[in-house]
C-alpha cells in the first residue's frame, strides 16, 4: 500500500512539473500585464494608510505618525461628507433612470426603423461619446457663457429676457450636468438594449402580427418583457458603481466653479480638489478609503444579486 | 405589414431620431461655425450658427502665435499612437494566457486581474505612488503610463473572444506539429483575433485622445508635455496661456494686443474634436461591436 502511494505522489510530482514546464511560455506572455497591473493597481493600496496617518510629507506616508480616526472624523463632521455623498448618490440615481428610459426608447425605434437611415441616425447619436470631457466643456460654454454664450445671446435675446449668469446660479445645474451626462451616454446605452432586440427572435412579431397586435402592442408584451432581464443586469451593475461618478463631468462642465460647488461637488471632485488644489491629502485620502470600502461592497452585492438572477452576466 | 398604424410609428420614430440627432450635432456645428467667426462680431452677437462675418484669424493666430498648439497636438499624436501599442502589447499576450485553463495557476491569475476591477485604492495612493515611487511627474511617462495602459474590462473581453472564437483543434494541432507556445500564439492567435485586437486598440487609442487627467494631475511645470486636451483645459482658465508660453521673438507682431480671445477657444476645441471625428467612420463598425461585446460588462 505504502509503496503505490508513494508511487501515486511521485507520478502527480511529475504530472505537476510537466504542466508547471507547459505552463512557463504562459507565464512570461502574462508578465507585462502582470507587472503593469501591480504598479497600477496593487502597489497603491498600502498607500490607503495615508487616511489614518496625520501626513509629514518629509516623513513620508509610512513614517508619518497615526491618527486613528481622527481624519474620518473631521470629514464626517464637516458638511462636506454629507454633500458629496448626496450628490453623489443623486445624479447616479437620476442617472440610472433617465438612461434606462431613453436608452430602450431609442433602441426601440432604432429596432423598429425600415429605413435605411437607422445606421445614420445610430452613428450620430454615439459620436457625443467620442468627444473628451474637456471638449463637451467647449461645447457647453459656447451654449451658456454668459457674455457670448449662444442661449445669452440668441434664445433670451429673442425672448426678450435678462441674460442669465449661467455659470453662477446653481439652480440650473442639476438639470444642465443630467443633461449633458444623457447626451453624451445615451448611444453607448441604446447599442446595448439594441442588440438585446435584435437578437429576439423575429417569429414571435410575426405571430403577433397574424393574431392582429399593433405595433404598440408588439412593443409592450414582446420586446420590454424580453429586455428585462438585461434592463435589471444595466441597473444591478449601475448600483453596484453609484458610489462613483464621472469626474469629467463634474469637475470640466461646470469649469470647476467655486459658486456652484453645492451642486457639482462629488466624491472624485472632492478627492481631487483636497489632493491637488487644498493641499489636504490625508482629507481626501479619508474620503477616497470611504469611496474604496462602500464602492467595493456595493458591488460585490450587486454581483451577488446579479449572479443568482443570471450567472453569465455577474462580474463573478 | 403596412398598415396605418406602422405608417404613423416609422414617421413618429423618424421625428424623434431625427431631433436626437440634430442634438448630438448642433453642438459641434456651433463649436464649428464660433471657430469661423471674425472675432468683434462674436462679441457684438455671442455663438452663433449663422455668422455675420467670417474670419480664419483664429485658426492662423493658433498656428502662428508660437509652438504650444502645434506641439500639444504632436504630443497627443505621440501618446495615442505609443499608448495603443502599449495598451496591445501589454492586453493581449495576458489575455491569451488567461484563456488556457490549464495552465497551472489560471484560477489565480484570473482573481489577479478580477480584484482590480472590484477594489482600488483611488487618487490618493495612486498618485502617491506614481510621483514618490516612479518619478513620472512631469514627463512624458505621467501622461502614457498611470490608468490608460489596460484594465481588467480589457483583458477580460480580449480573454472571452480568445476562448468562445478560437477553436482550439487549430491550436492543438500546430502543437503537436512542434511549434512552440510563443509560435501558435503569433502565427495562429494573433491573426485569427484581430477583429478584438481593433475593437480594444480602438477603445485604448480614444482612452488616450481624450485623456486630460493625467495631464492635468501629473503634469504641472513642463507645459511643452501638454496634450491638446491639456491646453484646452489650460485655457480654460487663462487664454493668455497661448502667448504668455510663446518664446518665438520672431513672431511677436501676433502679439497680444491682437488675441482673438473669443473665437480661439473655440478655434481650439475644434482641432482637438477633428481627429476623432475624422476616424469616427471608419473605426465606427469596430467601436460598436466592442460595446456589444463588453455591454453588460462594460
Amino acid at each position: 500500500m505504502k509503496q503505490t502511494t508513494e508511487v501515486d505522489t511521485a507520478r502527480k510530482k511529475a504530472k505537476f512539473k510537466k504542466a508547471l514546464l507547459g505552463s512557463i511560455p504562459f507565464y512570461l506572455m502574462a508578465l507585462p500585464g502582470i507587472i503593469y497591473l501591480f504598479i497600477n493597481n496593487y502597489m497603491p493600496l498600502p498607500g490607503l494608510v495615508l487616511a489614518f496617518k496625520n501626513y509629514n510629507a518629509k516623513k513620508g506616508i509610512y513614517g508619518s505618525e497615526w491618527a486613528g480616526l481622527k481624519n474620518f472624523k473631521y470629514l464626517f463632521a464637516t458638511n462636506d461628507a454629507f454633500i458629496i455623498t448626496r450628490n453623489t448618490l443623486l445624479y447616479n440615481f437620476v442617472f440610472i433612470i433617465v438612461n434606462t428610459v431613453f436608452a430602450i426608447f431609442v433602441a426601440i425605434l432604432l429596432a423598429e426603423m425600415r429605413s435605411k437611415m437607422k445606421n445614420a441616425y445610430q452613428s450620430l447619436i454615439l459620436m457625443p461619446y467620442m468627444v473628451s470631457m474637456v471638449i463637451v466643456s467647449y461645447l457647453v460654454f459656447a451654449f451658456l457663457s454668459t457674455e457670448n454664450g449662444f442661449l445669452n445671446n440668441t434664445v433670451i435675446r429673442l425672448l426678450g429676457k435678462e441674460k442669465i449668469s449661467w455659470y453662477m446660479e446653481k439652480k440650473y445645474w442639476p438639470f444642465i450636468l443630467v443633461f449633458v451626462h444623457v447626451w453624451k451616454v445615451i448611444g453607448y446605452n441604446c447599442i446595448i438594449y439594441l442588440s438585446t432586440i435584435l437578437g429576439i427572435d423575429r417569429t414571435y412579431y410575426e405571430a403577433a402580427a397574424i393574431d392582429g397586435a399593433g405595433k404598440i402592442r408588439q412593443i409592450t408584451k414582446i420586446t420590454l418583457p424580453l429586455l428585462k432581464p438585461t434592463i435589471i443586469m444595466m441597473t444591478l451593475l449601475a448600483i453596484g458603481r453609484i458610489f462613483y461618478s464621472d469626474f469629467g463631468l463634474f469637475y470640466q462642465v461646470p469649469q470647476n466653479q467655486g459658486a456652484l460647488f453645492s451642486v457639482t461637488n462629488t466624491i472624485d471632485t472632492y478627492v481631487y480638489r483636497g489632493l491637488l488644489e487644498l493641499g489636504k491629502p490625508t482629507l481626501s485620502a479619508a474620503a477616497g478609503v470611504y469611496q474604496s470600502l462602500v464602492g467595493f461592497v456595493l458591488i460585490v452585492v450587486s454581483n451577488l444579486v446579479v449572479r443568482k438572477i443570471d450567472k453569465d452576466s455577474a462580474l463573478f | 405589414m403596412n398598415t396605418k398604424e406602422e405608417r404613423t410609428f416609422q414617421t413618429f420614430s423618424h421625428i424623434i431620431l431625427v431631433l436626437l440627432s440634430l442634438m448630438a450635432l448642433l453642438p459641434m456645428i456651433l463649436l464649428f461655425m464660433s471657430s469661423i467667426t471674425d472675432d468683434t462680431t462674436l462679441i457684438k452677437n455671442g455663438y452663433s450658427f449663422f455668422p455675420e462675418k467670417f474670419s480664419l484669424y483664429a485658426y492662423e493666430y493658433v498656428f502662428k502665435t508660437g509652438p504650444a498648439v502645434p506641439q500639444a497636438y504632436l504630443i497627443s499624436f505621440i501618446l495615442t499612437f505609443c499608448g495603443v501599442l502599449l495598451s496591445l502589447f501589454v492586453t493581449t499576450p495576458m489575455a491569451y494566457a488567461l484563456s488556457k485553463k490549464y495552465v497551472v495557476g489560471h484560477g489565480f491569475l484570473n482573481f489577479y486581474v478580477f480584484f482590480t476591477m472590484l477594489f482600488n485604492g483611488g487618487l490618493v495612493p495612486t498618485y502617491m505612488n506614481y510621483t514618490n515611487v516612479f518619478g513620472i511627474k512631469n514627463t512624458f511617462f505621467g501622461l502614457l503610463i498611470p490608468g490608460l495602459v489596460t484594465n481588467g474590462m480589457y483583458i477580460m473581453l480580449m480573454k472571452s473572444y480568445f476562448v468562445s472564437s478560437i477553436p482550439g483543434e487549430i491550436m492543438e494541432a500546430a502543437r503537436i506539429d512542434g511549434a512552440s507556445e510563443f509560435a501558435v500564439f503569433r502565427t495562429i492567435a494573433i491573426p485569427l483575433a484581430k477583429p478584438i485586437i481593433t475593437t480594444i486598440g480602438l477603445f485604448a487609442g480614444i482612452g488616450y485622445w481624450n485623456d486630460w487627467q493625467n495631464g492635468y494631475v501629473y503634469i504641472t511645470k513642463r507645459t511643452e508635455l501638454y496634450s491638446i486636451q491639456n491646453l484646452l483645459n489650460r485655457m480654460v482658465q487663462n487664454i493668455q496661456f497661448l502667448s504668455a508660453n510663446s518664446h518665438n521673438i520672431a513672431q511677436a507682431d501676433v502679439g497680444l494686443a491682437s488675441i482673438p480671445t473669443v473665437s480661439i477657444r473655440m478655434s481650439m476645441a475644434v482641432l482637438g474634436i477633428l481627429p476623432m471625428l475624422l476616424i469616427y467612420p471608419f473605426a465606427q463598425k469596430a467601436f460598436v461591436k466592442g460595446i456589444t461585446l463588453g455591454g453588460v460588462k462594460g
